[in-house]
């Protein structure tokens, strides 16, 4: 037995020292620094290992250093750690922060917390898919449905208006699946009555298993004339579908979201374009809007933060390299 | 009494003929099922059977096939491995790490690859053999050291290959004269053919299936059973490697935020393969019909335009009806 415990010990000590030794890698914990004297702003994001969300960081950086304030940001692992990201905010209040900026991954499960916030006169500003509540000041975010429907637009615009299309959402359930599926068909069915959305399947953004799902839509649909993927790993499944099943030109991609993937494909042609959301200006959006609040200004209840349409024309441009990560 | 006993032996013989064919029943059973969808979804639709069609289902069951196949190994001897969808994504990462990050030639990625998957095969098999850690515990454990692992040595960024046109051949190429199979199908089957000898024709086989009958008169017959437990384990680590090369070789790019849920898959189409959970029965063969049983089904009601949830619901009870199956048989 107590050479057992002397292995397990040894085995954890070793985890320990690789821990700590990787310090700088992935962890999502405290990055940033509390300064003293400087106002604090605690972002509590969503997630933070896709490059979506390090975007979101780099704004929230960029404008905590303009309006110089200390900020910390960290996120779960996965969009599904509701309970992980509840503790993380529970630990961003302990730190009495001046303010706070959250995107919920579920409202009613942060909701006292957010009462609390509420109670020590914190501020609150709500980003990306926001909260559904009415304490946060301000919500910064895209405008996702909006968004979606400038993606029909130009499809509609590269298939000549008639035609069979599909669609490759990444999630069913999550408001940023719904609103870009639900904003994309609706502007086809209400302005493309010539345009026939024959299906939708979901991926969950697993740049493989949406691979393997858009040749399946291709296959049962020989003159399906273009597709659309609702974030990077479904708009990159789409991609390697056409790849593979040698259909390059003949499908016409939409894409959502950015990635290197994403815009090799749209600088080589395989991709007509893809809309992308502004993640930096969602970061910064988000820290600004609280200093504005430490500074009791009134603020507009919406940040729209924006999105863009970009393709082979103006991909090089000043506001797209800002907006989209490789 | 003259009539029980002769009844009985009749009983006996009836069981005893059943139980020479048994074990080929599932085999058989499975491969019937097979069949019965390739037919059922070629009249449902035309576009089934084309041959891109056929190549792509093929090409879909290419990694979780190789999961299946190291997976096979593990859960003859009785265990489980819940680590090797993450592990996957670790060797793919080690792949993107040596090659983009270190500037090191493709092969030498492909080999840190396979070795990271065996590498954390023999880590988790040191902890079930050494320290006694039952597997569904070390292999989670694993799980989660080779998700956190990945993020941490590719900074949480997806590594491209972009820059090495060459290495994307390995899933998507085709050296088949004549005929165009990608590379991606043709290691699945020699992963199979591999598998095949070791779990059949060499000692370590022979030792997989006696520690997974009865491991502990296997250890009292003189064998050591910690040495063949943690050497299985690697192997299925080194399958797992394999199947990271693959996936990083198809999306041209290693993906530090995928892989876990494809130990699941992989699991289902073992077991669906007639490979019993308990140990000490299984096949290749079988994980191999499995696979295809699995992605055959995906994508037919794909192409059927079945929602998606109703997908999930039909394999999910076809993994039920598979597993019934085996334990009728076990009954006899």
């Amino acid at each position: 037995m107590k050479k057992k415990m002397g292995l397990l010990s040894g085995v954890l000590a070793t985890s320990l020292l690789f821990a700590a030794c990787s310090d700088d890698g992935a962890s999502g914990d405290g990055a940033g620094e509390i300064e003293e004297g400087k106002p604090y702003v605690a972002v509590v994001s969503k997630g933070f290992q896709h490059q979506f969300w390090q975007a979101v960081k780099q704004g929230a950086e960029e404008a905590a250093e303009e309006f110089d304030v200390s900020l910390t940001f960290e996120g779960p692992e996965s969009e599904s750690q509701v309970d992980k990201q509840v503790e993380m905010l529970q630990a961003a209040l302990d730190k009495k922060p001046d303010a706070i900026g959250f995107a919920a991954l579920d409202s009613k499960a942060a909701s006292p917390l957010l009462k609390e916030a509420d109670s020590k006169d914190i501020p609150i500003i709500a980003f990306d898919s926001g909260v559904d509540s009415d304490i946060p000041l301000a919500t910064a975010s895209t405008d996702n449905r909006a968004a979606a429907a400038l993606a029909a637009d130009k499809m509609a615009e590269a298939i000549g208006e008639e035609g069979k299309v599909a669609l490759i959402v990444h999630d069913q359930t999550s408001v940023t699946g719904t609103d870009r599926r639900d904003g994309f068909k609706e502007q086809i069915e209400s302005k493309y009555p010539k345009i026939e959305i024959v299906d939708i399947q979901y991926g969950a953004g697993d740049h493989l298993k949406s691979t393997d799902l858009a040749k399946a839509v291709m296959q049962a649909h020989p003159d399906l004339k273009g597709m659309f993927g609702s974030n990077e790993g479904s708009a990159i499944g789409v991609v390697n579908a056409v790849n593979e099943l040698n259909k390059g030109g003949k499908i016409t991609i939409i894409g959502f979201d950015s990635g290197k993937q994403q815009l090799d494909a749209v600088k080589s042609g395989v991709m007509t374009g893809a809309v992308t959301q502004n993640p930096v200006g969602i970061g910064y959006e988000t820290v600004k809007a609280a200093v504005e609040a430490l500074d009791g200004k009134e603020l507009e209840k919406v940040i729209d933060t924006g999105f863009y349409w970009y393709d082979k024309d103006n991909i090089d441009d000043e506001e797209i390299q800002a907006a989209v990560y490789q | 009494m003259s009539m029980n006993t002769i009844a009985n032996e009749e009983k006996n013989k009836v069981s005893g003929k059943f139980k020479i064919s048994s074990g080929a029943i599932q085999q058989i059973l499975a491969f019937a099922s097979l069949i019965a969808l390739v037919i059922f979804f070629s009249i449902a639709s035309g576009s089934f059977l084309q041959y891109s069609n056929v190549i792509g289902i093929l090409l879909s069951t290419a990694v979780i096939g190789i999961l299946a196949l190291g997976a096979t190994f593990v859960i003859i001897t009785g265990g489980i491995d819940l680590s090797v969808g993450t592990v996957m994504t670790l060797s793919s990462v080690m792949i993107g790490v040596i090659v983009v990050n270190g500037g090191m030639p493709i092969w030498v990625g492909i080999i840190g690859g396979i070795l990271t998957g065996a590498l954390c095969g023999l880590l988790s098999g040191f902890a079930i053999a050494k320290l006694n850690i039952p597997p569904f515990i070390a292999t989670l454990a694993m799980m989660m050291i080779a998700k956190g692992l990945a993020l941490v040595i590719s900074s949480a960024a997806p590594i491209y290959f972009s820059d090495h046109e060459n290495f994307t051949k390995i899933s998507l190429g085709s050296i088949t004269p004549g005929i165009e199979v990608p590379n991606a199908i043709l290691i699945f089957f020699i992963m199979a053919i591999i598998g095949g000898i070791i779990l059949s024709k060499t000692i370590l086989g022979r030792y997989n299936f006696a520690i997974g009958s009865n491991e502990e008169a296997t250890r009292l017959s003189g064998v050591n059973v910690n040495f063949w437990k943690m050497s299985i384990y690697t192997l299925a680590g080194a399958f797992t490697g394999v199947a990271g090369v693959l996936m990083a070789a198809r999306l041209n790019s290693a993906q530090p935020a995928l892989g876990q849920g494809y130990e699941l898959e992989a699991i289902a189409a073992v077991v669906i393969g007639g490979t019993s959970l308990s140990g000490g029965k299984g096949t290749i063969v079988g994980t191999v019909i499995g696979a295809l049983i699995m992605s055959v089904l995906t994508n037919g009601l794909r192409i059927m335009s079945i929602p998606q949830e109703w997908q999930t619901v039909v394999v999910g009870l076809v993994i039920i009806l598979a597993v019934y199956a085996d334990t009728l048989r076990k009954k006899d």
